[in-house]
């Protein structure tokens, strides 16, 4: 049967890379739209009526709105390959509730590293490695989160990766120094296609950033 | 079997209602056990919920699960009788994706709009009613969310359609009214005439006095920020 699956995107979003990461671990063939947001498109407005934001995930004509509640339909509907939620229901919900911490925390947290100067900056970096420790102890010595293989938390955090370049410039610090098996864990997690291929470049991300800087008249 | 199932929870608090309205709907039987959130956590809780310290928490044969909504995906997927969550995955998102609605914007503009001081209650008022004529939208001619029965929806939705009105009452605020959100307002009243619902949600007479408390606490707190 012809699926039809878009994804309706923009290339420095990690929820967006979110949903890559998972179509490209099931192998499914889509429609990639890049968005221009400050001129968003007809079908994105009617597509996403509710929050004009992307990414949005269109199968068969029918959108699916929310990163994470994408990565859960894609699951659900090709789960004859690369499972990414575990069968058990305790597990699902601690990959739901570690999925669930770094959607609370990180893009918060991150944003106001990059926004923030002194005092405001300093208290965000602590927090962030705070975030970031915490994450690390939960993925212990395990490759994954989802364990031998790509699970749900993984899809769910690995996306801000390629963001943690442009973080360490603006807050003038290294993650790797706080926490290097987490880094480790996302250079394991790079060495995989479907990861590689949905993550922009880290030099490129630090541009776009101190593009929006300049833009929010940031200094 | 000797199944072991626990709520640690808070009696007013609408995230903790989920959780035991949940398994109410399953017939599952549990111990609920009040936490003092207000004043001193037990150490089971810290224990059960280090990262965040808060309730609900449930406890299913010594494990923990926590946050509401978490909790409620897990009780339909351990218990699958009298499912609350569609089967057809496009359906599924879409509840999902009302649930994560409420929860970001509904429920803490509805409740922003409650205490918030005077000058600032009008904007956020007015984003309140665009959230709850959205999410009016969602009920499409149906009884509940969920369709003919309550859905995981309508469980999520009780925090808007059961403890903002309350809320709303003492603050004198008529926001979910009958002849603004006719849909919405009479989903509430469907919602909370549920025997199984009406059965376990806190009393308003008991409810009014804490939220009242609640209120004036947030608008001091807001005062010396």
């Amino acid at each position: 049967m012809a699926e039809e699956v878009v994804l309706l995107d923009f290339w420095p979003s990690p929820f967006g890379m979110r949903s890559r990461i998972a179509l490209a671990e099931k192998g499914i063939k889509y429609e990639h739209k890049e968005e221009d947001l400050r001129n968003k498109s007809a079908l994105l407005l009617q597509m996403n009526p509710v929050h004009k934001k992307i990414p949005v995930l269109i199968h068969n004509g029918k959108p699916v709105c929310e990163s994470l509640i994408q990565v859960q339909y894609i699951d659900e509907v090709w789960h004859d390959k690369a499972p990414l939620l575990p069968s058990d229901p305790y597990q699902k919900a601690t990959a739901r509730f570690w999925a669930d911490y770094v959607d609370k925390k990180i893009y918060e947290v991150g944003g106001r590293v990059w926004k923030t100067k002194g005092e405001k900056q300093a208290t965000a970096k602590k927090e962030l490695i705070e975030t970031l420790k915490l994450l690390e102890k939960e993925l212990g010595d395990k490759p994954y989160f989802g364990g031998e293989s790509l699970g749900y938390v993984d899809v769910a955090f690995i996306p801000f990766y390629s963001w943690f370049y442009a973080l360490e410039k603006c807050g003038n610090f290294s993650i790797e120094a706080e926490c290097p098996k987490l880094i480790a864990w996302a250079k394991r997690c790079m060495q995989k296609e479907s990861v590689a291929k949905s993550l922009p470049d880290q030099q490129k991300v630090y541009d776009f950033i101190l593009e929006m800087k300049k833009h929010f008249g940031i200094e | 079997m000797g199944e072991e199932v626990k709520v640690f929870g808070y009696w007013a608090s609408p995230y903790s209602y989920r959780a035991e309205l949940a398994l109410k709907l399953k017939g599952v039987s549990y111990e609920y056990i009040n936490e003092d959130i207000f004043g001193n956590k037990s150490d089971l809780l810290l224990k059960y919920n280090p990262v965040h310290k808060k309730v609900p928490i449930l406890l299913h044969n010594g494990k923990s699960i926590v946050e509401s909504v978490v909790i409620l995906e897990y009780i339909e997927e351990t218990w699958k009788h009298n499912l609350y969550l569609p089967q057809d995955p496009y359906d599924k998102a879409t509840a999902r994706f009302w649930i994560k609605f409420i929860d970001e914007k509904c429920f803490p503009t509805l409740w922003l709009a409650a205490w918030s001081p005077e000058n600032e209650r009008e904007k956020v008022t007015n984003e309140a009613c665009e959230y709850m004529k959205t999410l009016e939208s969602a009920l499409n001619g149906k009884k509940f969310f969920g369709g003919e029965t309550i859905g995981m929806v309508d469980i999520v939705a009780s925090s808007v359609g059961y403890f903002i009105r309350v809320t709303q009452e003492i603050m004198g605020l008529n926001l979910l009214s009958a002849d603004k959100f006719p849909q919405l307002f009479q989903w509430s009243e469907d919602f909370a005439n549920c025997s199984i619902v009406k059965e376990s949600l806190p009393p308003r007479d008991k409810l009014l006095p804490f939220v009242k408390g609640l209120i004036a606490k947030y608008q001091q707190d807001n005062a010396k920020a």
